[in-house]
């Protein structure tokens, strides 16, 4: 009997106690609601930001600068000449460059076309270009295909053909290697093709369910898309553009593989690009204004208001810049900067890694966000 | 004496078989849960090198076959649960539990840790005695009352768990800067109610505080009668809390579930029966009186083992160094979701023959659950190093040495220099003593 009034009695205190949670959340959730917009961070302000101010003007100047290489391309295919081959090749750079701001974001179509390695796998595979254009039969969309298409193809049917712009010429002009033309316009328009599909999706449904998809989740667009940033940073950036050329992850260098090896003149641009496009997108940077929005840094700055830790973002935001200005020391032709002082290189490899760690290491600790999603029990 | 009148008293045999049931249907759906993911192939087949524990390196996953001894768990704890060949049952559960567990140690978690300790505890009583397919089989076995003591080590297990996981949280961390939980409970924003709530940072310090306070009192809240409903009323909803907010599988139904054994015999007795006529059961009535010859043998290895329980999670006293930041002395002390800890660490590979180094791409070699584990913990990036520098010599035919830069980050602390970079890792030997080649923290923790 004892022990049943007890029972009550605890009993009652639980319930008690569950009613003053359920009390102290509905209130504050009730009270909370003018509060709500200063005291969270708003992540689908973030989302919308991404969106609608960098990702999709940016795959928008991506698609007007292939739509004129391509132009560029036929014009120069239908008559080739040394004037029609340089603006091709100008369209060429132009398209390259403008490509450095949208490779980051392999989430949704382009994740699902594996976009960025469809347009920039370097070193191109030249042998099986040239086989492909004798036989003339290849299918882009192959796995196996994915070294023989993209901008460093098109690099090497621009720029590597032959010694000179006439010789590069005569390959166009001559009956006995009429491949060419009919390659080097397939190249440009599967770019234009993909970018276009990549695009149309983003100006579609796309962008609702990126915007919508605010949970904190794998599968929330805030982890999803710092992740493919953090993955293209690590991987296509530090170590593609520079650490593989310079041999940081073999016994020797590797001239050969740098970025737009062919030209010998915008691998340097093209680096600065990548830079700069990461910078802008941790900064929440308008790609057509300078206006900054909510953002990596903004979030982190939020973070710091309730952690009192050190100013991570700042931190951030100096390692882009010398990571950027030892960058600007290197030569344009990245494969003669790796062959006559790879010291340079390999400097600048090191400030794009401590960008790795700070981004990688405390962004993502003080955003609590898992590194390439483990699905397994924590403790 | 009083310690012998103890060990003569008896208690009712239900508390311990209601334990024995829930216990192997607990172990049944987590394995089946376990499979069903695909954690099996992608933990245990996929990876390509496996982190041993120190002396355990002989004890590795049996490719193909490790599938078989997930079977052997999954048949074994549905034996236990019906209580059918007990003893063998549980014997063998242990062993392949421990097994798994100890196949690579990038899967460590406290909860499997306490699965094999209470498994372990559990060959040495009688928890087939009641409510059994033995007992029901052979009336031999039947017994209405055991030993005390029995039930008792099994709540001895449970309050050093708790205990010692609130006595782990008394640090600077934890109490004065309510760290890692202010990094953690903000990113679950997307909770309905709570989520605003947990942007707050009061409520990251009444979370902290209260975690330690929960751990610290609760053994005393299930052990002392009149506060026992509210102590369980507390487990529960805190550990539902705890699923909710953090990704940790089934340890909260299991703590949940072995919190009951705290509850006296007429409340195990009536779930008993309220289960036996469910099912359409027949009680067994005729219980054997018969006082079993006891061996000694079972309590002096259960003594011992919860001896060593008391005192294992001390051995980080005999390292200088701060515990979060090299983790010597770490694990099997029920620090539970203790620290929020990430690295990087890129190694370097160097032929000394030639002076020519390069540096590894960690994706070529470890899962990303892997890397995670390694480059954050002292002794995987050790013997990652020796696999590395084995990998590259060739079998022995190059001279290789091998150095990592790495960098941690600590319960939201700047990330500093981890290992040493100057040292060539292939040259040190893992042992229990203190790694020198760890740099030290430039932080203090204070307290446990």
């Amino acid at each position: 009997m004892l022990q049943n009034v007890s029972m009550k009695r605890t009993k009652v205190l639980g319930f008690i106690f569950l009613s003053l949670i359920v009390f102290a959340c509905s209130t504050s959730d009730n009270g909370g609601g003018t509060s709500e917009v200063e005291d969270n961070f708003n992540r689908s302000a973030m989302l919308v930001n991404w969106a609608d101010n960098i990702i999709i003007p940016a795959h928008n100047a991506f698609n007007i600068e292939v739509a004129a290489m391509v132009q560029a391309s036929t014009v120069f295919t239908e008559s080739p000449s040394e004037v029609n081959l340089q603006s091709l090749r100008s369209a060429w750079k132009n398209a390259y460059l403008a490509f450095q701001s949208v490779s980051m974001f392999e989430i949704g179509k382009a994740e699902e076309l594996n976009f960025r390695n469809r347009l920039n796998v370097y070193p191109t595979d030249v042998q099986k270009i040239e086989e492909n254009v004798a036989s003339n039969t290849y299918n882009f969309s192959l796995p196996s295909n994915i070294a023989i298409q993209g901008f460093p193809a098109i690099d090497y049917m621009i720029n590597g053909l032959a010694e000179t712009d006439a010789e590069i010429v005569a390959y166009y002009n001559s009956d006995a290697t009429t491949g060419y033309n009919g390659y080097l316009n397939k190249l440009t328009t599967t770019i234009l093709e993909l970018s276009t599909t990549v695009l149309n999706d983003w100006e579609g449904s796309y962008r609702n369910s990126f915007v919508a998809a605010t949970s904190s989740s794998a599968t929330g667009s805030v982890d999803k898309l710092v992740n493919d940033f953090l993955f293209y940073y690590e991987k296509s950036l530090r170590a593609g553009k520079i650490g593989i050329p310079a041999g940081v992850f073999s016994a020797d260098p590797l001239p050969e593989k740098v970025e737009a090896f062919y030209s010998k003149e915008i691998g340097k641009d093209l680096l600065l690009a990548a830079i700069t496009a990461s910078k802008d997108f941790f900064n929440g940077k308008s790609f057509t204004s300078t206006t900054e929005g909510e953002s990596l840094k903004s979030y982190l700055d939020f973070l710091n208001t309730i952690k009192n830790g050190d100013d991570l973002s700042a931190l951030i935001n100096n390692q882009f810049n010398v990571s950027k200005s030892k960058a600007e020391e290197l030569l344009n032709d990245l494969a003669l900067q790796v062959t006559t002082d790879n010291s340079k290189m390999t400097a600048t490899y090191d400030e794009l890694q401590r960008n790795v760690i700070l981004l990688k290491v405390d962004m993502l600790q003080a955003l609590s966000i898992n590194v390439d999603f483990v699905d397994a029990d924590g403790d | 004496m009083n310690f012998n009148a103890y060990l003569n008293k008896e208690t009712k045999a239900a508390n311990l078989a209601v334990f024995r049931v829930l216990f192997g249907l607990m172990m049944f759906f987590s394995t089946l849960r376990f499979l069903s993911y695909g954690w099996v192939d992608k933990l245990y087949i996929q990876p390509k090198l496996f982190f041993s524990y120190y002396g355990f390196e002989w004890i590795r996953p049996l490719g193909v076959y490790t599938y078989a001894l997930f079977i052997i768990c999954l048949i074994s704890s549905f034996l236990i649960a019906i209580g059918y060949k007990y003893r063998y049952s549980i014997i063998i559960f242990f062993l392949c539990f421990t097994y798994i567990e100890l196949m690579d140690k990038t899967t460590y978690l406290n909860h499997y840790y306490f699965v094999s300790c209470l498994s372990f505890l559990m060959i040495f009583l009688p928890a087939n005695g009641r409510f059994s397919l033995d007992a029901y089989l052979d009336n031999s076995i039947n017994q209405e009352y055991i030993p005390k003591w029995n039930v008792d080590g099994i709540k001895v297990m449970l309050f050093i768990v708790y205990f010692y996981a609130g006595l782990a949280k008394l640090n600077s961390d934890w109490l004065v800067d309510a760290m890692p939980l202010k990094i953690w409970l903000p990113s679950n924003y997307d909770l309905p109610i709570l989520g605003n709530l947990l942007q707050k940072e009061w409520v990251h310090y009444a979370f902290s505080w209260g975690g330690a306070l929960y751990d610290l009192m609760i053994p005393f809240l299930l052990l002392y009668k009149p506060t026992r409903w509210f102590g369980f009323f507390l487990v529960v909803v805190f550990h539902l809390l705890t699923s909710i907010l953090f990704p940790i599988g089934v340890f909260p139904f299991v703590m949940i579930v072995s919190a009951l054994i705290f509850f006296d015999s007429s409340f195990h007795e009536k779930l008993i029966a309220k289960t036996s006529k469910l099912l359409k059961l027949k009680p067994l009535d005729n219980i054997t009186a018969k006082q079993k010859t006891t061996s000694k043998i079972p309590l002096f290895i259960i003594g011992l083992f919860l001896l060593i329980q008391l005192l294992l999670p001390w051995r980080y006293l005999l390292y200088k160094n701060e515990l979060f930041w090299t983790e010597e002395g770490y694990r099997f002390s029920w620090r539970v979701m203790l620290m929020e800890k990430a690295g990087y660490a890129q190694f370097k590979v160097v032929d000394k023959t030639s002076g020519k180094s390069f540096l590894i791409n960690n994706n070529d070699f470890l899962t990303s659950f892997q890397e995670k584990q390694m480059s954050t913990q002292p002794d995987f990036i050790l013997q990652y190093a020796h696999y590395l520098a084995d990998h590259f010599s060739k079998n022995g035919k190059k001279d290789i040495a091998v150095y990592v830069e790495s960098y941690v980050a600590l319960n939201g602390r700047l990330s500093q220099p981890y290992v040493d970079p100057n040292v060539d890792l292939a040259k040190e030997k893992d042992s229990f003593a203190p790694k020198k080649w760890i740099l030290s923290f430039n932080d203090e923790i204070k307290g446990l």
